[in-house]
């Protein structure tokens, strides 16, 4: 369990970018998460609202972006998405991949603030 | 009247983490000492492993030295240190994972260019420490023959994380019916590739070649540079 760790970290990029801005609040905070990422959007939704306590986030809304995992198939010279984490082969093809492209996001992305 | 607008951020989560894991890494470069980050669930072995690697290693004429992460004993410390090599304790008080910055500084007691081995030994855990880079150059994921086949499926994450696997524990292969085959492909499935070894700390079966892995890691690294 490290969301709550983790949560802290979107809590305080939240709050810096917001305090740049010079916005007084934080209504909603957009993040991605890979499926490889290695983390639990349940409990990282729970950590957020404790996190955001008296920083301009309190109150804010998590979203999360959930993104898929994809490789490259070469055989196919093509982009996969795999439909889990637990079979990485080309859903075409059939082939083994481990040269993964996209899956293992775990950022911050954008924030909607009141000024 | 408040006004709502968007503001792009763009930044990774765990950007100070990954941020301090290059610089240890490239710390670790510098001095020439070879880093292996072990993680596994508790229980796997990584204490004994590594109690009688550090031993042969010592044997060997190398130059090895331990962190170890726990969540409040020293008592894994207290064994490696039985080996002969150098074992410092980093007690995380409940975290479940060890971090770049928690690393720092014990790092700072040794002088790292006189090692050539430093592991990393990690808080049991199969989920946390996948996600924080410690610097090291190569992550060892241990997987024990009594803790069933399937487990990389249960835990892609940690074993697509990492570069070796280990099967440890296989003088009880055949009272817990293990099958090796099984352990193999869900290895293979979540992490095409990847190489496996076989391996039993207290028999030695596979000893030898976990070593000489080790020694081709070792020989990966270049040599410390002189301080400038």
């Amino acid at each position: 369990m490290h969301e709550l760790g983790l949560a802290r970290g979107i809590v305080d990029l939240a709050n810096a970018s917001a305090s740049e801005a010079l916005a007084s609040r934080v209504t909603i905070v957009n993040v991605q998460v890979g499926r490889l990422a290695g983390v639990e959007a349940g409990a990282l939704l729970f950590c957020f609202d404790i996190a955001a306590e008296g920083t301009r986030v309190e109150g804010a809304r998590l979203v999360i972006e959930d993104v898929s995992v994809a490789v490259w198939c070469i055989p196919c010279d093509a982009l996969r998405e795999l439909p889990g984490i637990q079979r990485f082969r080309c859903p075409v093809c059939d082939t083994p991949s481990g040269d993964i492209r996209r899956g293992k996001e775990l950022e911050v992305t954008s924030i909607e603030v009141e000024s | 009247m408040t006004s709502t607008r968007i503001v792009e951020v763009r930044a990774g989560i765990l950007k100070k983490n990954d941020e301090l894991a290059r610089v240890l890494r490239q710390r670790f470069e510098e001095a020439g000492v070879y880093a292996i980050n072990l993680v596994s669930s508790p229980g796997t072995g990584k204490t004994a492993l590594l109690e009688t690697t550090m031993r042969e290693l010592i044997a060997g004429g190398a130059r090895v030295a331990a962190l170890v992460g726990d969540l409040e004993t020293d008592n894994d410390a207290q064994r490696l240190t039985r080996s002969g090599a150098d074992v410092k304790q980093i007690n995380t008080h409940g975290r479940c994972h060890l971090e770049a910055e928690m690393l720092n500084e014990f790092l700072d007691a040794w002088d790292l260019s006189q090692l050539d081995y430093l592991f990393i030994e990690n808080v049991g855990n199969l989920v946390c420490p996948s996600s924080y880079d410690l610097g090291e150059a190569t992550r060892v994921v241990l997987l024990s023959v009594t803790e069933g086949e399937d487990k990389p499926l249960k835990y892609p994450t940690i074993f697509n994380s990492a570069d070796v696997a280990l099967i440890t524990k296989m003088d009880l292969a055949i009272p817990c019916d293990f099958d090796a085959a099984a352990a193999h492909a869900a290895i293979q499935s979540v992490r095409p590739g990847m190489r496996v070894i076989e391996l039993s700390s207290k028999t030695g079966v596979g000893m030898t070649e976990w070593l000489d892995a080790l020694a081709e890691g070792r020989r990966r690294t270049p040599a410390a540079r002189p301080a400038a």
